[in-house]
């Protein structure tokens, strides 16, 4: 008898479900390991680092979902993750590797903030300020998607090396502005702008806790849904997607498929920022987002692109982000050690898909006769 | 010759998602014969031998050599046990010599390889069983029937004594194939087997003792060659009698429907390769344009269609010139277009059966509905109706067209490209690699449209199938136009000359 790899030729339905949760546990274990070695250091008694370990992940595990508070955080942190995985979403499906969402969000937030300080600082109601940032940063995401677009689309530049590299000068431009120009002089010197006026802010909830940028998001994911099922535009992407030829050969205009595309996704990101802005940082700050932009990537990757299941993911994602939080607060778990395990679940997710791939089989071997 | 068996295959069954791709199959091959697997494509010919070879497993069955049971996990594995495979896509390292691809075929070359041994062994072997091949040329200088005959060299170096050939003639001129069976026949007579797989009634009927036919995964017979005829073997391959000589409808032909005027067109080198082509069709007629593959019938085709840039000329659809590069409008305009390259060009493998029937529907519309509110219900019954009026056999509408067969997946093609009622229709060889089922399919289905009133180009290379379809014939050479003959069999020779670039009138 021998065991033998072989390729799956069909991956089964449940596939979805099963290899995430298996992978996220692997993780989990992996960094059990990492966490009693810490702890043992730290305690010095292998008992102690064990209860400590486990109590660790009880923490973590249970305060982002089990608690009001915990819950708004995730909640909080969802927002923006979902937002750049669902512009993300309509890029992929094409197979246009938008890897700007991180900028894209920079500049959302960058011209929202423009919007909210000087451009219509005069006008006073709620309702229409948060229409013309809303409108404002999307389009501010949608212009930075669009350098891409049109370098690709003309020059046959790669979008992905592209939109990586904005993502930098976005980071930049926001620090230019927050250290310089628009720095709030009564700031303590803090790299800040002044706070939003009250009316460019989202209504909230909950002594502020919770804002309504959740809603929008579904919206949003679910006139995605929409258009990717039930549209003409969601049909033709798909076949782009599948074989760019076979696009040309139906006589779709991939020239203008592939700009709409980045243009969209950058949009929704930018909105994203504005919302991120209008909902809860109320200024723009550096580094206001802790890489959101990326983890958007895995996000709309595991949610295969699917509108729903990215709201579901970003919530599982956004909560992951705040029970490592708590960790970082209440253990005084070093940063770098939250990084880690970030980059366990990360790697474990995307091996436990490539493996899945594959299946053991036993082959049966009859003894030779020599 | 002994009647000993040296293979035996014993009900062996293998699934794929949707497909039973080999059902309780049994094969016995003789010491020293050539024994023909024959099917239509996507009947497991070619399922059967990867699990002989070891690539695929069987669900169920045994494997006998020389009558002790064995399991074949690998391809190094049969090898050990004798058996070796030519498949129709080569594995060699093109920058390698001959016998540096020989040598990395070996289980054990040493720590020094001594190439000096292994060049004069090819050479031996090559000229025992008449494979002349130079051991130190590079792969890649040489000819596909070279390379062919290293692979086989390759077997033999290693000791393989039953060899499986996989569509070997598919790639060959005729002149190599007469070369490869001659190869054949020198090995069965030193006392090796061969399986020869093929879809080529004339070439099985040629080189074979012994003739296996398999039928959608099932085994239609075993016949001795002596015992069985052309007709007897289209038979069983196919279940039902082919009329291979159907009567071409006799259509009034009409007015001019695509007309091209000095056309020019150049190839991805950049190079002319349709050189101030002019050629018209009529409504109700096939014209049939005949060449040697490469000699600006890819480009004429695509240019028209609207996939390439014209330099200069110009192509008019029913009285209304054609703008340059525009797709969506030439489908509009009634233009429907059957690539060579169905894979790669006119699928989406990934997607399904109805969505590749509906990929043009944002233009064509076989499915009115509105873009912004797509009617899933309707375009399902309507792909349901299409799948059934071209025989399309697939599980289902859902079905991935990677998981289809090549005739299903030409159907697939034909069934968009033919309901949207084009006025032109422009085929690239529309048979290539099909089975004789599907075959005579397709030529029903254009002489269908041909009765309908459409005008359509047909570029093929087997002359048979220009004869069978056209009115007229066009030879086409280095891009031009040389002349046209009848579609008679009898203007064959005429044919020959201008395909070799002989103008009409100058002979």
């Amino acid at each position: 008898m021998r065991i033998r790899i072989e390729k799956r030729l069909e991956i089964p339905r449940y596939a979805g479900i099963v290899v995430p949760i298996i992978s996220v546990a692997f993780a989990l274990l992996i960094m059990g390991v990492i966490l009693l070695v810490f702890f043992m250091g730290r305690l010095g008694n292998l008992s102690s680092a064990f209860r400590e370990t486990f109590e660790a992940y009880k923490e973590m595990l249970t305060w982002p979902f089990a608690n009001r508070y915990g819950l708004f955080s995730t909640f909080m942190r969802m927002v923006p993750l979902a937002f750049v995985a669902l512009g993300l979403s309509f890029a992929y499906r094409m197979k246009i590797w938008n890897i700007g969402g991180e900028g894209q969000l920079y500049m959302g937030a960058l011209a929202s903030t423009w919007g909210a300080l000087f451009l219509f600082k005069d006008v006073k109601s709620p309702l229409m300020m948060i229409v013309l940032l809303s409108i404002i940063g999307a389009t501010a995401g949608a212009v930075w998607a669009l350098i891409p677009a049109l370098m690709k689309a003309f020059a046959r530049t790669d979008e992905i090396v592209v939109t990586l590299m904005l993502n930098y000068v976005a980071i930049f431009w926001v620090d230019y502005l927050v250290y310089g120009p628009w720095k709030d002089p009564k700031g303590y010197g803090f790299p800040g702008t002044a706070p939003f006026p009250s009316q460019a802010r989202l209504p909230s909830f909950f002594d502020d806790e919770f804002h309504i940028g959740i809603f929008i998001a579904l919206a949003i994911a679910l006139l995605l849904q929409y258009i990717y099922k039930k549209t003409g535009w969601g049909f033709n992407s798909q076949i782009v997607g599948d074989n760019l030829l076979a696009a040309r050969y139906s006589g779709i205009n991939v020239r203008n498929y592939t700009i709409i595309a980045l243009v969209v996704s950058g949009a929704i990101a930018g909105l994203g920022g504005a919302v991120q802005m209008m909902g809860v940082q109320h200024r723009l700050q550096h580094g206001f987002s802790p890489g959101y932009g990326y983890t958007a990537i895995i996000v709309a990757w595991l949610a295969k692109l699917n509108p729903l299941a990215i709201l579901l993911v970003s919530f599982l994602f956004g909560g992951l982000l705040v029970g490592n939080d708590q960790l970082q607060m209440f253990y005084k778990l070093p940063m770098a050690l939250i990084s880690v395990f970030q980059g366990l679940v990360l790697f474990c997710l995307l091996g436990g898909e490539a493996v899945f791939k594959y299946r053991l089989a036993i082959v049966k071997e009859v003894p030779e006769s020599e | 010759m002994e009647d000993f068996p040296v293979l035996e295959m014993k009900h062996i069954s293998k699934s794929f998602p949707g497909v039973v791709a080999n059902d309780d199959i049994s094969l016995q091959l003789k010491k020293g014969e050539v024994h023909a697997l024959l099917g239509e494509n996507g009947a497991g010919k070619t399922t059967l031998m990867n699990i002989l070879f070891g690539i695929y497993h069987a669900d169920r069955g045994e494997v006998f050599i020389n009558n002790s049971k064995v399991s074949i996990a690998s391809p190094s594995h049969a090898l050990k046990h004798g058996i070796g495979m030519v498949q129709q896509h080569f594995t060699l390292v093109p920058s390698f010599t001959v016998a540096e691809n020989v040598i990395l075929g070996l289980k054990d070359f040493g720590f020094v390889i001594k190439t000096k041994t292994v060049e004069s062994k090819i050479k031996e072997l090559s000229e025992v069983y008449g494979l002349p091949v130079n051991p130190r040329a590079r792969v890649w200088t040489l000819s596909v029937g070279e390379r062919q005959r290293i692979e086989i060299l390759k077997l033999l170096y290693t000791g393989a004594s039953i060899i499986i050939l996989d569509e070997p003639t598919a790639v060959l001129t005729p002149q190599e194939s007469d070369t490869l069976f001659k190869a054949i026949r020198k090995l069965v007579s030193e006392g090796s087997s061969v399986i020869f797989i093929s879809h080529k009634l004339d070439e099985v009927l040629s080189i074979s003792d012994r003739i296996t036919v398999l039928r959608g995964g099932k085994v239609v017979g075993t016949v001795e060659r002596e015992n069985i005829d052309r007709r007897g073997l289209i038979r069983m391959m196919v279940g039902r009698d082919v009329l291979l000589d159907q009567e071409k409808p006799v259509v009034e032909t009409g007015r001019v429907i695509l007309k091209i005027e000095n056309l020019n067109v150049k190839n991805d080198k950049d190079l002319m390769s349709v050189r101030n082509l002019s050629l018209e069709v009529r409504s109700g007629e096939i014209l049939g344009i005949a060449g040697v593959a490469g000699n600006g019938q890819r480009e004429l085709a695509e240019a028209i269609y609207g996939l390439r840039k014209k330099v200069s000329g110009r192509i008019e659809l029913d009285g209304h010139e054609l703008k340059q590069g525009n797709v969506a409008e030439r489908i509009r305009a009634g233009l429907s277009f059957i690539p060579q390259d169905r894979k790669t060009v006119a699928t989406c493998p990934n997607l399904s059966v109805m969505s590749n029937l509906f990929m043009k529907n944002s233009i064509c519309e076989l499915v009115h509905c509105s873009p912004w509110k797509l009617d899933g219900r309707r375009m399902h019954s309507k792909a349901d109706e299409l799948i059934d009026e071209f025989s399309i056999s697939t599980p289902s509408a859902k079905t991935e067209v990677r998981y289809l067969s090549g005739g299903n997946l030409q159907k697939v093609v034909l069934a968009r490209e033919l309901s949207a009622e084009p006025k032109v229709i422009i085929a690239e060889h529309p048979t290539r690699g099909l089975d004789i089922g599907a075959m005579e399919f397709v030529y029903k289905s254009l002489l269908l449209q041909k009765k309908r009133g459409a005008a359509i180009l047909l570029l093929a290379g087997e002359l048979y199938e220009i004869f069978r379809l056209s009115d007229r014939v066009a030879v086409i050479y280095e891009g031009q136009i040389m002349g046209y003959t009848p579609p008679y069999p009898s203007y064959i020779e005429e044919i020959g000359f201008m395909m070799a670039g002989t103008r009409q009138e100058d002979h």
